[in-house]
Order: C-alpha cells, then sequence, then structure tokens
C-alpha cells in the first residue's frame, strides 16, 4: 500500500511538473531561448491568487485564469519590446537577458510582498478522499486535475487552431514557416504570453499546496529545465512524459533517501542526461 | 604596447594603495581585485572560446573550501592557496571532459546545476566542510590593519597573474585556436585545430586563478558557508562584467570590473533594497544597446577616425556576438 500511495504522490508532483515545464518547453522549442523569468512568472500566478483569495475570496482554482490571462499580457508585451531585440543573437545574450529581466521583476516582487515565505491557507479545504488505504488531499487532486486539463487544452490548441499549427510550423523550421507566409513576429510573440500564461496558471494551483516565496522562483525554474531534459523538448508529449518522470522519481527516492536530497539526485539525473543523453527521453532529432 | 604600459601603470597605483590605513579602501580594493579575477577567467571560456560557462561559482567554492580545509590541516597558508588553485583547474578538467561536448542551452545550465549539487555536498559532508554550520579558519596572530594589506596585495597579485597569462594566451597558439573555436568550431575541427583539448584548456585556466582567489577569499573572511562559497551570483557577475567591458578583449574585463565596482558600491549604499533591480536594468541596458562593451565605443571612434567612414555593423548572421580581437 505504501508503494501505491508514494506512486500516487509522484504522479500528482507530476502533474504540477507537466504544467510548470510545458510552457517552459514551448518557449525554449518555438523561440530557441531559455526564459530564465519563468520561476517568476510562476511566483507571480501564485501571489495573484494570494492577493485575490485574502481580498475578495476567489478560490485559486477560479483565479487560476485571471493569473494565467494577466501573465499572457506581462509575457507578450516583454517578448514584443525587449526579448525580441536579440532573438537572433548568441545563447549567452539572451540568456543574460532574460536574466536581467528577471533580476528587476524579482526584486519588484520582493518589494511588493517582501521575501517572506506565504501559502495560501484554504479557508474550507475539501478533504481527504480515502481509496483502499490510499489517502489523498482532495483539492491537490483537483489541481493536479486542473493543471493536467489546461496542458491538454494548450495541446489541443496546437494541434487544432491556426495559431496553434503557425507556433509548430516555426518550432520546426523557422526560415521555412516565413517562406509560406506565417509572421514570426506574432508567433512569438503569442508563444512566449502562452508560456507566462501557463507559468502563471501552474502558480496558482501550487499556490495552495506549496510555500512559496520570490526566492523560490529559482527551485521552479530548474525545475522545468530538469523536466524539459528528461522529456526532450518534443512538445506537449515531451513536457508530460519528462514531469511524470520526474514526479515519481522525486517521491520514489525520497524513500530511499532523505527528503532534503531528492533536489540534488534530480540534478544529477540531469548531468547525466546532459552527458549521454541531451534529446531526453522522448527527444527527437533536431530539437537538441 | 600602450596598453601593456598602462596595465603596468595601474598596477603600481594598485601596489601603492597598499600604504593606505583605510580599511573601506583596502577592503573595496581587495574586492576589485577578486571581481576582476572572476571576469579575467571566465573571459577565457565565455570570451575567447564563446561557451557560456556559469561554473564560475563551482570553481570558486570548491578552491576556498580545498584551500580552507588544507589551512586547517595545518598546510602553510601560501601553499593551500595554490592547491586551491590546482582542485579547482582539475574539477574543470574533469567537468570539461564529461560537458565540453554539448553547446548552447545545455552547456550553459548543465554548468549551472554543477555548482549547485556541490553546493549540497558541501552541505552534507559535515565531517568535513562543517556542513550549514561553515568553516571558521583561524584568526590572524598579526594586526587587523595590517592582514588586511596583506590580503589585498595577494588578491592583486592573483588577478596581476590572471592578466598576465590572458596576455600571454591571447598572442599564442592557444590563443588563435580559441578564436578559431569561437568562430566555427566545425571548420577549426577540419583544419587540424584540436577543438576538445583546446576548449578543457581554457576551461582549466578559466577555473585555477577562481579556485586561487577562492582561496584567498576564505583565509580573507575566515569563515566558509556553502549559500556564500557557491553563490549563483558568483557566476553571474563575471559574465555581466565581461559583456560590460567587451567579450574576448584583453582590456574588456579590466575595465568592465571597475565600472561595476563603481557602480556597486553606490547602489549598495544609497539603494539597498532594490539593489537586485538596478542591476538587472544595467544588464538589460547593456544586451540591448552596448552588446560588444564599453571597449567598443572606444574602439568605433577611433575606426572612424581613422577611415573616416563607419565601421560595418558586428551584427551579421550571428547577431550581436562577442567583440573581436581582431577588429582593432
Amino acid at each position: 500500500v505504501i508503494y501505491a500511495q508514494i506512486v500516487l504522490n509522484g504522479l500528482i508532483l507530476g502533474g504540477m511538473y507537466t504544467c510548470i515545464a510545458v510552457g517552459f518547453s514551448l518557449i525554449w522549442g518555438v523561440l530557441n531561448i531559455i526564459n530564465v523569468l519563468h520561476g517568476t512568472f510562476i511566483i507571480a500566478g501564485a501571489f495573484v491568487s494570494l492577493v485575490a483569495y485574502e481580498r475578495w475570496g476567489i478560490h485559486p482554482f477560479v483565479s487560476a485564469l485571471f493569473a494565467g490571462a494577466l501573465l499572457f499580457v506581462v509575457g507578450y508585451l516583454l517578448q514584443r519590446v525587449l526579448i525580441n531585440r536579440v532573438l537572433t543573437a548568441s545563447v549567452l545574450m539572451t540568456l543574460t537577458l532574460t536574466f536581467g529581466i528577471d533580476l528587476i521583476l524579482n526584486n519588484g516582487l520582493i518589494l511588493a510582498f517582501s521575501a517572506d515565505y506565504r501559502k495560501l491557507n484554504l479557508a474550507n479545504p475539501l478533504g481527504n478522499l480515502d481509496l483502499a488505504g490510499i489517502t489523498v488531499s482532495l483539492d491537490r487532486l483537483i489541481a493536479m486535475a486542473l493543471a493536467l486539463l489546461l496542458t491538454g487544452v494548450l495541446a489541443w490548441l496546437l494541434k487544432y487552431s491556426k495559431m496553434g499549427r503557425a507556433i509548430v510550423a516555426v518550432r520546426m523550421d523557422r526560415e521555412a514557416a516565413s517562406l509560406m507566409g506565417i509572421d514570426i513576429n506574432a508567433v512569438n510573440a503569442v508563444a512566449f504570453g502562452i508560456g507566462a500564461l501557463m507559468a502563471g496558471a501552474a502558480g496558482s494551483l501550487l499556490s495552495s499546496i506549496y510555500p512559496f516565496s520570490p526566492l523560490t522562483s529559482t527551485q521552479f525554474l530548474l525545475k522545468a529545465f530538469v523536466v524539459c531534459v528528461m522529456g526532450g523538448l518534443g512538445g506537449v508529449g515531451g513536457a508530460l512524459a519528462g514531469g511524470i518522470a520526474l514526479g515519481l522519481l522525486e517521491s520514489v527516492s525520497g524513500l530511499f533517501l532523505s527528503p532534503e536530497y531528492a533536489l540534488t539526485f534530480s540534478f544529477l539525473i540531469l548531468l547525466l542526461l546532459i552527458m549521454f543523453r541531451p534529446t531526453g527521453i522522448m527527444g527527437k532529432k533536431g530539437f537538441e | 604596447m600602450k596598453m601593456r604600459l598602462g596595465l603596468a601603470a595601474l598596477l603600481v597605483v594598485a601596489l601603492l594603495l597598499a600604504c593606505t590605513t583605510n580599511s573601506y579602501a583596502l577592503r573595496v580594493g581587495t574586492m576589485t581585485a577578486l571581481t576582476m579575477i572572476l571576469a579575467v577567467s571566465w573571459n577565457f571560456m565565455g570570451g575567447m572560446v564563446g561557451y557560456p560557462s556559469f561554473a564560475t561559482a563551482a570553481f570558486f567554492g570548491f578552491g576556498a573550501y580545498a584551500s580552507a580545509i588544507l589551512q586547517m590541516k595545518g598546510v602553510p597558508m601560501a601553499l593551500a592557496w595554490v592547491a586551491g588553485g590546482a582542485s579547482a583547474a582539475v574539477l574543470a578538467g574533469l567537468l570539461g571532459a564529461a560537458l565540453l561536448h554539448v553547446r548552447g542551452h545545455y552547456f550553459a545550465i548543465a554548468t549551472l546545476v554543477v555548482a549547485e549539487v556541490l553546493r549540497e555536498l558541501t552541505n552534507s559532508f559535515e565531517g568535513l566542510t562543517g556542513g550549514g554550520i561553515g568553516l571558521n579558519l583561524r584568526l590572524d596572530t598579526w594586526s587587523i590593519i595590517d592582514s588586511a594589506r596583506l590580503y589585498y596585495v595577494c588578491m592583486v597579485a592573483v588577478a596581476a597573474l590572471a592578466v598576465v597569462v590572458q596576455i600571454m594566451v591571447a598572442n599564442s597558439k592557444t590563443g588563435v585556436a580559441f578564436r578559431c573555436i569561437r568562430q566555427n568550431e566545425m571548420a577549426a575541427d577540419m583544419i587540424g585545430v584540436n577543438a576538445a583539448h583546446y576548449k578543457r584548456v581554457a576551461y582549466a585556466l578559466s577555473a585555477v586563478f577562481v579556485g586561487m582567489a577562492g582561496g584567498v577569499y576564505a583565509s580573507w573572511i575566515k569563515y566558509l558557508e556553502p549559500p556564500d562559497a557557491f553563490d549563483l551570483f558568483i557566476s553571474i557577475k563575471p559574465i555581466a562584467i565581461v559583456l560590460l567591458g567587451g567579450a574576448g578583449t584583453i582590456v574588456g574585463p579590466i575595465v568592465g570590473s571597475f565600472a561595476w565596482m563603481a557602480f556597486e558600491e553606490i547602489v549598495w549604499r544609497n539603494f539597498l533594497t532594490v539593489h537586485a533591480a538596478a542591476l538587472g536594468t544595467l544588464i538589460v541596458l547593456v544586451v540591448l544597446f552596448l552588446p560588444n562593451g564599453i571597449v567598443s565605443l572606444w574602439r568605433k571612434k577611433r575606426v572612424v577616425a581613422r577611415r573616416s567612414a563607419p565601421q560595418a555593423p558586428a551584427r551579421g548572421a550571428r547577431g550581436a556576438g562577442p567583440a573581436t580581437e581582431e577588429a582593432s
């Protein structure tokens, strides 16, 4: 029974990681940049939910929509105004630029909300579900379901909407896509906005589960990176595989090692993967 | 030649500063020398070879801890510093063998993660490193101002050594190989440049002085703890400084270090709460408007004066890459 419990915990964790990583993976794949801002976007989403809940009593499952919409606008504008200028420059330039913007935004969050650890405490939690000896918090289960639902919606949009097809086309081959009449700048900005939206929504969903602070943004960023490397940059499927794999890995390794080593452990896995298989578990050729 | 005379003059001025009894000036001077060591060292890998490494903090912390532990075991200070540098270089060699075949984002993040892993390991090996409690070194027997002077002079000496080695490398066959790899690694490999070998050399060079500086830092501050020694900022700072000054050039990292320290001292003193945001703004402005650094301002002017025609913009197919040595 304890194994089933651990696997279930791992799956829930994995669902959240998928939601965190899918936006990061989208931005990386389409714009070919590492978005260092991703961690701060997540924390910003969490704070939106915190404020909405404490001021107006809006449940985080609802305010996740607002957080996502707000961050879409922020991401869209940031890409259009700043990041677009260095998109063709070297890796170092794009990485440094997003790092600089991250310092500014993160400092802003600290000024606005202080660096203290916060958590959204629900006044009336839904309680626990008992399934043949396995206990699950219903709130967590629903948060995970919503995260996966959101990921599913994104996958559907990428597959069936016009903009989604354009985004996938740019990810596959930028030059060819622009020759087919796709407005690359618009696609870039929308993709960055969607990446920020997913981060914001993930942050909202996480806000009632994990304590957060502007200082924890790096942890979320590194987690997103680990998931992308594990799953490969093959789109939503890769993020899902990587997310679930990391979630399971962390909860299973917590059984043998003490939980404080979970992060180190996943970093070691990351290093090994980069050394030997940089395209990831599900990786396709051409995305490295 | 003019540049070398200028650097020699700078070194003389720096050594004269050691006569002062103003301990604030000595502290800022030591920090400036330390910053310069980080920037010049990163320039080997990031500027000359063009690989975005984020492992400076790993080298710094590793060298600092190695040197501090040796000192506690009774090894003389100077010897411990050299050992700190050597151990960082060995770490870089091992990392290079494992990681230098990956490029771009993957290389950047892999090197970033190394410092995180080392920090956690340092946290857990309590017997050797003191874990999260940290490591205390014995206090010096001589007076406070004398020890401040000593560490200042030592830090300046390491910085001077790093700069001299960088000049020598830039003018040697190795330097040519580094620049070949930056411009086109595959082509460099084809014409017989052993890219794998030179990348490892560059990586070891970018670690050895950082490790030594870590050793001097540990002796100077007398206290080490993992979040301090493996601070992410130690990796980021040299990158921002080299970009600010001018990547791939000799003078760039030096000019950048002074500009950065001046900026940092002013901001720390007056706007403590928005310190990070101010640094972020500086970074954004440099990347957007001065991608080839301060050095390029002066250089562009000179070229314009000579040819009385504007220099062809450096934004080719690869975009705003680092300024090349050959541009002058």
